[in-house]
């Protein structure tokens, strides 16, 4: 289940634009933990190479080693299929399946897998969806399209969709930025709940949010304009908020920066 | 003691806003008027030749001999028989046409968004289909009678008319299905790529589906433009008045190549059959259309 990351001197470049500098990392099991810096400073590159996501970008390539409980996802024998099986994501908007029902878009990910048995997808549908928090909204109404929810049920209903294939890890690229304060509530506290099971890594703009949320917050800057983005430092949440290591963070989250 | 705007009593003012002045109203009205000059241009056209034909031909068309027999053994001033082997012609050459054309376009078109990656080869690729839609029907019907007829040796035939139909149908299929695929959001393959789908499945089950009603139309429509097509069935079959189910071999009539050749009937009744072929081709252009609305609509993403 849960699995930890270790981030080794990853540098990512799109085609010849050096898009981040070295980065060194711990992500440890069943811990939340969040990106926060402006934008353009490579937090959702970092992100998306966890999962092998940002090859679907012509022309990217990493350098530097990505390990999962000591397994190098960029080994040259590893397929990017298995990878993204083990590694789920959250998108920043909300994206079902259009074609698909509710219960379908839930068990998307098994069905394309070939799993065929109609009693145990109903099982990991209802399971999934009250992991997510949206069993009791949606339980009458499973046939509908997934497109006719509201967004923020929509979000939950991508999440359900992420962990039905059960992942060891879960990284989400600032799942909440297109949604209402109530639905962002209602997915903060899913993330309380889900990582008693999984590994999580969130990109988020909202600082209150990584405070919440977080048990490690990770602060990427940008040193200049064409410059790669830069980790600037990692600590405890607690610690980064009240006492960081750094100038850079300490301006970041006080709102005093640019 | 100050006038605030709550206060009652404080002096009426001039409203700021002002009538519309006449040089704008002016230029309203000649726009609207230009616009609807424009309208009438376009639609006065039609709804006269869908008269001329409606009224020349429907009495053709009722005739019950019309749609089930065939003009075999009709002597060329009797009014008798029907268009059903042109029909038949029309259809089969139509779908043979479309079974052979709309794999390999759908094929182009997802290579093309899913693989070509802009690359040199998809771009030549482009450029082919390009050239290909400017291609006039005559010259595409005279390269499959150099190729099917004279370098392979096969007898002009319905097949023949088909592989010329299939250049003039393959561009309209590779170019609608292309941009159907390309309105599918990218959000939704990396959804799909997240849940550890191959590309392959995510393009089979989740892409096509999402673009399948625009596809289905853009089929539809090239399907119903091709029967009308004049050129290849003039150079690559003859005109059968009798059905032949053959498509490989011998004579068969087509819509068109039925018009072409009651055209040359001086008589009365060649008149008749020739506006009463227009109008079954016109509505049988029209019922294709239609389906493709069905199609759509039934396919069409449903958010409810």
């Amino acid at each position: 289940m849960a699995k930890r990351f270790d981030i080794k001197d990853l540098n990512i470049y799109y085609g010849k634009f050096h898009a981040v500098n070295s980065v060194n990392l711990a992500v440890p099991p069943r811990n939340v933990t969040a990106f926060i810096g402006p934008s353009g400073c490579g937090k959702s590159t970092v992100l998306r190479s966890l999962n092998r996501m940002h090859e679907v970008i012509p022309g990217a390539r990493v350098e530097g080693k990505v390990l999962l409980d000591g397994e190098d996802i960029y080994a040259s024998n590893v397929d990017p299929v298995e990878v993204r099986r083990t590694i789920g994501m959250v998108f920043q908007r909300p994206n079902p399946f259009p074609t698909m029902s509710i219960r379908d878009n839930v068990v998307a990910g098994l069905r394309l897998a070939g799993v065929k048995n109609k009693k145990h997808l109903d099982e990991v549908a209802e399971r999934s969806l009250r992991g997510a928090n949206l069993w009791n909204e949606v339980k009458d109404r499973l046939d509908r399209p997934g497109g006719g929810l509201s967004g923020g049920q929509q979000q939950r209903l991508c999440i359900a969709r992420a962990i039905a294939v059960q992942p060891d890890v879960l990284l989400m690229d600032e799942p909440c930025s297109a949604l209402d304060p109530i639905s962002t509530l209602a997915i903060e506290d899913l993330i309380t709940e889900l990582k008693k099971e999984y590994t999580i890594v969130i990109v988020t703009h909202n600082m209150q949010q990584a405070a919440r949320v977080s048990d490690q917050t990770a602060f990427f800057n940008l040193l200049g304009v064409g410059q790669p983005g830069q980790l600037i430092e990692v600590d405890d949440t607690e610690k980064i908020f009240s006492n960081p290591g750094q100038k850079a963070t300490e301006d970041y989250i006080s709102g005093r920066f640019g | 003691m100050t006038a605030t705007l709550t206060d009652p009593n404080r002096p009426a003012q001039a409203p700021a806003f002002q009538k519309i002045s006449p040089a704008r109203q002016f230029k309203n009205y000649l726009a609207m008027t230009l616009m609807g000059l424009a309208f009438l241009v376009a639609v006065v056209p039609l709804v006269w030749l869908l008269f001329t034909v409606v009224s020349n031909g429907y009495s053709a068309l009722v005739n019950g001999d019309w749609w089930s027999k065939s003009l075999k053994g009709v002597l060329p001033e009797q009014f008798a028989g029907g268009v059903y082997h042109a029909l038949y012609g029309s259809i089969m050459q139509a779908l043979v046409c479309a079974l052979i054309a709309v794999p390999i376009g759908i094929l182009t078109a997802v290579y093309l968004v899913e693989y070509g990656n802009n690359g040199r080869f998809a771009r030549l690729t482009t450029f082919m289909v390009d050239i290909l839609s400017g291609v006039p029907s005559i010259v595409a019907a005279l390269f499959v009678f150099a190729l099917w007829v004279t370098t392979f040796g096969f007898e002009t035939s319905a097949f023949a008319v088909s592989l010329a139909l299939v250049l003039l149908m393959l561009p309209v299929v590779v170019r609608s299905t292309e941009e159907m695929l390309r309105l599918v959001p990218d959000e939704l393959r990396e959804a799909s790529y997240a849940l550890g789908v191959p590309k392959w499945k995510t393009i089979v089950k989740i892409v096509l589906p999402t673009a399948l009603s625009g596809i289905v139309t853009g089929v539809m429509l090239a399907t119903a433009r091709v029967m009308g097509e004049t050129a290849p069935v003039l150079v690559l079959v003859g005109y059968s008045r009798s059905i032949n189910f053959d498509i490989f071999g011998g004579n068969m009539a087509s819509l068109p190549l039925l018009i072409y050749n009651e055209l040359l009937n001086p008589e009365e009744a060649g008149q008749l059959r020739v506006w009463g072929a227009a109008l079954t081709l016109i509505l049988l252009i029209m019922f294709f259309n239609l389906v493709a609305t069905v199609i759509s609509r039934f396919s069409a993403i449903k958010t409810k």
